[in-house]
């Protein structure tokens, strides 16, 4: 029984750090006042990108290297036109999703099923991997795991502590009193939308490279939708960003747990899904005040308009 | 700057506008509502391209793109409407405009220096504080000590006095005058003669988008400036004829009200307000008015105590419910709470009224109707915009104002909640809107007017109520000598 609490925290942990990479990209995404529903779609062509270059090259690390570059640059297609042609970031977000989609299946047509060789070894920390039961955990996990977290915590010191990250939140609450403060709104807007883009690649990346090594088509599995709602959840805050991505990663493992029950398996992938929407229905019973989201969210911004 | 101008959809802002400004002088900048002040600065702070024209400083041409260029060049500018964001403290505010805030820990440092700097300012806002906690008075300063922060040798003031104390703006003028010493430039744009008069050496009247004349402020006085703002002769003292008070309309009785942050900010006030009465309250901003007046028109909810129009209850009902008894609200902050910025003039005009008979049927507006009522808004009240069909938030600030007052008044309403109505309204345009809330007293309206214009407390009121933190200092009848102390009283040092 403790074993199995154990290993079922242990790959909660493993589960809950992509959802905690796209949810902190789109955290600071966010906060500049640009709502990217292409997390599903960059998250997939991350995922496809460290796939096929660790494949070929046998080196994990620049598969990651080059799947956080390429999810940059697709998002720039939403940046794109939610910031220079200010339209509208719905609609641009979903087509950016289903681009990402159809061209990473179609990249990954090849090596669909093909396992990966190379590996990424666990980073076990010395003496504190050796703590009962925590240190399994919590300190032997992949290096994605620590990286998940340490960029989460350099997210919210970006945004709290640092002036970058003032003007960041100014951006999405008010960018027209920002701009009269001298600040460049648009570029500030890119550099957040470039930011979550890269986030939500390096996810994809966990989930081909390290979670599951191996390639097939809608791998991410609604997980990039999750992060969105986590996003919410999370009242805009990569610190809590943490809190609320690894609830997830469990609700995601304990379908495992529940299997022996005799609870049908159909039922029980449904959880996170369900997670979602009661997570976001009880919020959105609370005060908006309280709620903090960027006010000007979504919002197109033209200059010069008063 | 020479020969600036801008049009907006054809329509002319400004034509042909040449002015210039030597180091150490403070320049004045009058105008009517919609003459187009706002927009000549916007130009020079790099938010607006001219259509023609040049900038010249130290006589070499600029082009100005952006605010990061101006503010480089040494242009600082507290804007008309206030340039806040309403989620984020003061401290982080003032962080984000500050040209040397440090990339790591910037509201540390910035704390540093405003403890610095409030020794010349009486700046008395708690740092922490969001700013939609704040009064609009409160916000201005912060405005304003943004500005002052960054030290800009030409600084724009437009219209940065139109919700301050005097005391408040006797500190801003000194200021101004210390900067002026030290070699700086101000270009300050006010509707009120006396601050102009007091502050400026050259004063630069704009009318209807052109340059209408300027003179030296030793070689004028009021009445000759307001002729050539107006282009007739503006009366500055309003009669205010006797008359009898008849029922009561408004009465509250041991009201007590939480602030945003959860604590008392008003404790167990009483008062009633009559037929063919103005009863003003006075005091410095953010002393109670705003949650006062909040509570009376139903946005904030009351701990205890009763509200009754017309000895009807209505404390804790909605607001559209109180609005049916007959309240109408001038709210303090027009952008935010007066106006949707991004609907139609039209559509504005009747915010409230939409679901009067008179202005729809069943499902649908009667869109006729509601822009007839529009343009006769637009006629009554000097609106002055290019059509029914413009968005609202282009119009000027002032005439955004107009109509706001327009909607309220025009409704005949038994009880006119009003919170510093004249405000950001050029001379004639006040002397209209006062003699409107006197005749809205003549024929039989109560007015409770939140002001923080002595001046025009003094000469609408008939009854003056005192705010200190929460609490009435005093009531008096407005010929009282004991007035005269009302200075102590809105500090609260004094209590009748
Ligand atoms: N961005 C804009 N789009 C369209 N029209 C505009 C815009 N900005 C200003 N205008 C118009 O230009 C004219 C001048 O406006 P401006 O704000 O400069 O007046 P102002 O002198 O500052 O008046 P006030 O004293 O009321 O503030 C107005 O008629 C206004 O409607
Ligand atoms: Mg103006």
């Amino acid at each position: 029984m403790e074993d199995m609490i154990v290993s079922t925290l242990e790959r909660a942990m493993v589960a809950g750090t992509p959802l905690l990479l796209a949810t902190t990209g789109e955290v600071v995404c966010e906060r500049s006042g640009i709502l990217n529903l292409g997390v599903e779609g960059v998250m997939a062509m991350g995922a496809v990108v460290a796939f096929i270059v660790t494949m070929t090259t046998g080196n994990p690390w620049l598969g990651v290297l080059c799947a956080v570059g390429v999810g940059m640059a697709i998002s720039i297609l939403h940046a794109f036109t939610a910031i220079s042609l200010q339209a509208n970031q719905v609609v641009s977000g979903l087509a950016l999703t289903m681009l990402g989609l159809g061209i990473s299946g179609m990249m990954g047509k090849p090596y669909v099923g093909k396992p990966l060789l190379v590996k990424m070894e666990d980073l076990t920390l010395p003496f504190l991997s050796d703590i009962p039961y925590l240190g399994k955990i919590l300190f032997a996990q992949s290096p994605f795991f620590y990286l998940a977290i340490l960029l989460a915590l350099a997210a919210w010191f970006l945004l709290e502590k640092t002036r970058l990250g003032i003007q960041i939140r100014s951006t999405g609450e008010n960018p027209k009193a920002t701009e009269t403060q001298g600040i460049p709104v648009a570029r500030i807007k890119y550099l957040c939308v470039l930011i979550g883009g890269g986030f939500s690649a390096l996810a994809g990346a966990h989930l081909s490279i390290s979670y599951s090594k191996s390639w097939i088509e809608g791998m991410t599995a609604g997980r990039g939708w999750i992060a969105i709602a986590l996003t919410i959840f999370a009242l805009w805050n990569p610190g809590r960003a943490i809190g609320a991505a690894f609830l997830f990663g469990f609700v995601f493992v304990v379908q495992y747990l529940l299997q022996p029950l005799g609870i049908s398996p159909n039922f029980l992938s449904m959880l996170p899904y369900v997670a979602t929407l009661i997570i976001l229905l009880f919020i959105s019973f609370k005060d908006p005040r309280r709620l903090n989201a960027p006010a000007m969210l979504g919002e197109p911004y033209k200059r010069g308009e008063r | 700057m020479r020969g600036i101008s801008k049009s907006f959809h054809g329509i002319p802002a400004n034509q042909d506008i040449s002015f210039s400004i030597e180091s150490g002088e403070i320049l004045g900048l009058l105008g009517e509502n919609g003459a187009g002040k706002t927009t000549l600065m916007n130009i020079l702070y790099g938010l607006y391209q001219p259509d023609a024209g040049e900038i010249r400083i130290n006589d070499a041409p600029v082009r100005i793109h952006n605010p990061l260029e101006s503010i480089a060049l040494g242009i600082g500018m507290v804007h008309q409407h206030f340039m806040l964001i309403q989620n984020h403290s003061v401290l982080e505010n003032i962080a984000l405009s500050h040209k040397d805030t440090p990339f790591f820990f910037p509201t540390v440092k910035i704390r540093e220096k405003l403890e610095n700097f409030s020794a010349s300012f009486d700046f008395n806002i708690d740092l922490t504080k969001k700013i939609w906690q704040l009064s609009a008075g409160e916000q201005q300063r912060v405005e304003i000590i943004k500005a002052l922060l960054n030290g800009a040798d030409l600084l724009i003031l437009d219209e940065p006095t139109s919700v301050l104390t005097p005391q408040e703006i006797k500190e801003l003028i000194s200021i101004l005058k210390e900067m002026k010493a030290k070699g700086h430039m101000v270009i300050f744009i006010s509707h009120k003669l006396d601050e102009i008069m007091d502050i400026c050496d050259r004063v630069l009247v704009l009318q209807k988008g052109k340059i209408a004349g300027s003179a030296l402020t030793r070689d004028t006085d009021k009445i000759s400036l307001a002729r050539m703002m107006v282009g007739r002769d503006v009366v500055f003292n309003i009669q205010r004829e006797k008359i009898d008070r008849g029922n009561q309309i408004l009465s509250v009785e041991h009201l007590n009200v939480m602030g945003d942050k959860g604590l008392p900010v008003l404790k167990d006030i009483s008062f009633e307000v009559f037929e063919n009465e103005i009863f003003g309250v006075a005091g410095v901003s953010g002393n109670g008015q705003r949650e006062l007046a909040e509570a009376v028109t139903g946005i904030r909810k009351a701990e205890s105590g009763k509200i009754r129009i017309n000895d009807r209850d209505i404390t804790n009902t909605s607001p559209r419910h109180i609005y049916d008894q007959g309240v109408s609200h001038v709210p303090e902050e027009r952008i935010r709470f007066g106006i949707a910025p991004g609907l139609f003039l039209y559509d504005n005009a009747i915010l409230k009224q939409h679901h009067l008979k008179k202005f729809s049927k069943r499902y649908f507006l009667k869109y006729k109707d509601v822009k007839d009522h529009a343009k006769n808004l637009m006629d009554d009240f000097n609106v002055s915009a290019h059509s029914i069909h413009s968005q609202i938030r282009n119009l000027s600030g002032g005439n955004i104002q107009k109509l706001i007052l327009g909607r309220e008044i025009s409704e005949k309403p038994q009880l006119l909640v009003a919170s510093h109505p004249t405000y950001g309204l050029d001379v004639g345009a006040t002397e209209f809107m006062r003699n409107h809330l006197l005749e809205l007293r003549k024929t039989g309206s109560a007015v409770l007017l939140f002001s923080e214009d002595l001046e025009e407390i003094f000469e609408l009121c008939d009854r003056i109520a005192v705010i200190f933190d929460g609490e009435f200092m005093a009531i008096l009848d407005s010929g009282d000598r004991r007035l005269n102390d009302i200075g102590l009283m809105m500090a609260g040092s004094k209590r009748i």
